[in-house]
């Protein structure tokens, strides 16, 4: 069944295949974009949502499993092997012949059967799995977290080490999961909204506009001209507010400090505008069902643009000083290579997989909102390392400037918001926003009621996690701050 | 060089003069919210309704607990009598539970300073250990903007440490998974006596929009006893600052 972006189908409309056809789903380059179970009777329906890239379109289709497992298929296509362990995980079915099983998020099952024979009433303990493991002679084994040194969320990294030579990181998560995504199901209620702004804190424009405009689709609902030019200003801003202050963070870890004060500064300057729409630095309030609960009259957007190109000039100023400084090429370059073939069988998006050479965006390839008749060029790079994750957010940092100037110029006339109703019954959706950290993907379902008998989040960090592993291959343990950096990737948003 | 020397130039002074001048909030900014209970209509509850997070009761008395509100508006919008409103009040922090309950107009909480003896070991020279329990993340993104120039954490001799066994206290933030509650105690443990701890955000105080969530303990004070509560979601970076100075009488 071919679908477009933020455009609903009857749920009867997602065909119902056997399992081994999921994988035509996946030939001719396509990507995961969602692949979750949904409970049918006894069984449990899986999911798969697949993007096309090339033609600019969704493909999905179901398969029923109504046994305690299933024949994984994350070892013909890896870019499903965490879907398919949160499957088990939310549902007890086990994907067999998975060659990484383990949790993900540490909750016990959504439904009575543990896919791993945990005991029964009992929270699992987070990070308690089989840890891969390196032995041999200088062999060592070095575990961080879940606290860490710095202000950051908690999660657990375990290197197995060769001297300072990194042999494989392993990520374990699950520290930040508060039950968001199980909270979302039999909704819209009060609540819903306030969940979407908080999947990932610094990403409450990108996740609020995917809800709103899964919303907007199952209920017939449309967000007018002016509400999409407001919500993608507030997105480029976001998007703007952490690149900048990711390019500070990358200064920071390799000691070249003109750079990182200058960006930390300035980042703020970035939240602050959005305060300016909206009174929340973080974008809180400001997208709503039916459009945006705040206007951009023309004073405000007037010194909106004023204190944009002010803070511009200085951007431009402290990132020059980057790419000026031999020290830190140095420590950029060819550190944390991550080769495009390996960034496309893990399926990752957003500036990581574009600084490996992928045309991953979803503004160009899946647009909605204001990004179908204003086009944002596509940021690549090629090297996949530090260097390429830091020069691909300058780019699109001033392609977010450009468009910034160009709406803040010429706001489409009308109203910020309309009436946006209930959900019809028995639909189906699919929602990507390209966030700054990557694809957001937001899939629901609606039942005979209209309410939600399924709500998947795709935060792109989940598609991406696996990508820093894999970055620190071969590495030295004290380049991890500086790998890690390059992608900041999200805790709560991988753990709902 | 030349280049360095003369982008410092450019870049400027950009500490905020804070706390000798009040900051520069924007019009828009939510802050303590404004109640005015003469306005509500006999056995109106839209408000109490509306909220996400149970954080206003309208039972005959109109009161509003702060360590819950999400700043939303979703209250404001459902009052059909404008009897609840956002002032750019930004002063929010308090010392117990209780006195983030707020009723009539000029009716919040201003944290006392800590008692004269911790005072005298902290007041000069605070170390904190940054703990993040569950949560979205824009707590920590606030906490973390202290740091720049622009606000400048050390001037006040606080600093954020990398380890329980240099800090003379926890700020928490997030409404303690049940996956972060053992990491949270042994961390706490960690930290040498006397000790304080500081809820920084909505999650930390009460849950914040993940309220009575099975996974999660509804806020620090489950777990540790809390000195100073910080509201917001997340609270404003001036909000914080303004609470950690107002415990360290400083303000």
């Amino acid at each position: 069944m071919t679908l477009f972006n933020g455009v609903a189908v009857p749920r009867e409309a997602i065909p119902s295949v056997p399992l081994d056809e999921l994988r035509a789903l996946l030939a001719k380059d396509r990507r995961v974009a969602a692949f979750f179970g949904v409970p049918a009777g006894e069984s449990i329906d899986l999911i798969l949502v697949v993007a096309d890239d090339a033609a600019g379109t969704l493909e999905a289709a179901r398969a029923r499993v109504s046994g305690e497992s299933f024949p994984s298929l994350t070892p013909d296509f890896p870019q499903l092997h965490l879907f398919e362990r949160e499957i088990a995980e939310q549902w007890g079915v086990r994907p067999d012949g998975h060659p990484w099983f383990k949790p993900v998020r540490f909750h016990a099952p959504w439904r009575g059967r543990d896919a791993w024979g945990r005991p029964p009433g009992q929270h699992p303990q987070c990070g308690v799995m089989d840890f891969y493991r390196v032995e041999g002679d200088e062999v060592h084994e070095v575990a961080v977290g879940p606290v860490h040194a710095g202000v950051i969320e908690p999660g657990h990294f375990r290197f197995q080490c060769h001297g300072e030579d990194v042999f494989h990181l392993e990520i374990s998560l699950g520290y930040q999961h508060r039950g968001v995504e199980r909270a979302l199901l039999g909704g819209p209620d009060k609540r819903s909204i306030h969940y979407a702004e908080t999947l990932a804190g610094d990403t409450s424009i990108g996740h609020a506009t995917a809800y709103c405009q899964t919303l907007e689709a199952l209920a017939e609902g449309r967000a007018p001209a002016r509400a999409q030019a407001l919500r993608a200003i507030a997105l480029e801003l976001e998007r703007l507010a952490n690149h900048v202050g990711d390019l500070g963070a990358l200064a920071g870890d390799v000691g070249y400090l003109p750079t990182a004060a200058y960006c930390g500064r300035l980042r703020g300057d970035f939240l602050n505008l959005t305060a300016l729409l909206c009174g929340s630095r973080f974008g809180r309030g400001l997208v709503r069902p039916g459009g945006a609960a705040f206007d951009l009259e023309p004073e405000r957007a007037l010194q909106a643009m004023e204190r944009l190109e002010m803070a511009y000039r200085d951007v431009e100023n402290a990132v020059e000083l980057l790419w000026a400084t031999p020290s830190v090429g140095a420590r950029f370059e060819e550190t944390g290579r991550v080769s495009a073939e390996v960034a496309r069988k893990l399926g990752m998006v957003g500036p990581a997989a574009r600084a490996s050479g992928l045309e991953r965006d979803v503004r160009k390839t899946h647009p909605s909102g204001i990004y179908r008749s204003v086009h944002i060029p596509l940021s690549t790079s090629g090297s996949g390392d530090v260097y390429a994750r830091a020069y691909v957010r300058w780019l699109e940092i001033q392609r977010s400037v450009a468009f910034l100037r160009q709406q803040l110029r010429e706001l489409p006339a009308g109203p910020a918001r309309a009436a946006c109703g209930a959900p019809r019954p028995d639909l189906f959706c699919v929602s990507l926003v390209e966030g700054w950290r990557g694809e957001i993907c937001h899939v629901a379902m609606t039942d005979a009621q209209g309410r939600f008998a399924a709500y998947k989040v795709v935060d792109p960090s989940f598609h991406n996690w696996a990508g820093l592993a894999m970055a620190l291959r071969e590495q030295q343990i004290s380049d991890f701050p500086l790998c890690n950096k390059s992608f900041n990737l999200s805790y709560c948003g991988h753990d709902l | 060089m030349l280049k360095v020397l003369l982008a410092r130039v450019q870049q400027g002074q950009r500490t905020a003069p804070f706390p000798a001048e009040p900051p520069t909030l924007p019009d828009r900014f939510r802050g303590l919210p404004v109640l005015d209970p003469s306005r509500c209509a006999e056995g109106c509850r839209a408000c109490a309704e509306a909220c996400p997070t149970g954080a206003i009761s309208a039972n005959g008395e109109l009161r509003l607990d702060l360590g819950r509100c999400l700043f939303c508006n979703d209250c404001v919008v459902a009052c059909p009598e404008g009897a609840i409103s956002f002032s750019t009040e930004y002063r929010l922090a308090a010392r117990a539970r209780t006195d983030l309950l707020v009723g009539g107009p000029g009716d919040y909480p201003r944290a006392a300073a800590l008692d004269d003896n911790l005072r005298r070991l902290f007041g000069r020279s605070l170390k904190l250990r940054v703990v993040s329990a569950g949560g979205c993340n824009g707590c920590e993104a606030d906490v973390n903007v202290l740091g720049t120039p622009v606000f400048d954490l050390g001037r006040f001799g606080i600093q954020f440490v990398a380890s329980p066994r240099h800090a003379d206290g926890l700020l928490i933030t997030g409404p303690v998974t049940e996956n972060m509650r053992l990491a949270l105690k042994k961390t706490y443990d960690a930290v040498p006596p006397p000790k304080i701890v500081i809820a920084v955000g909505a999650c930390a105080i009460s849950g914040g929009p993940y309220i009575d969530h099975a996974e999660v303990h509804n806020g620090a004070d489950a777990a540790v006893p809390v000195d100073l509560y910080v509201p917001g979601c997340p609270p404003h970076p001036f909000t914080i600052l303004d609470g950690l100075l107002r415990l360290l009488g400083r303000l």
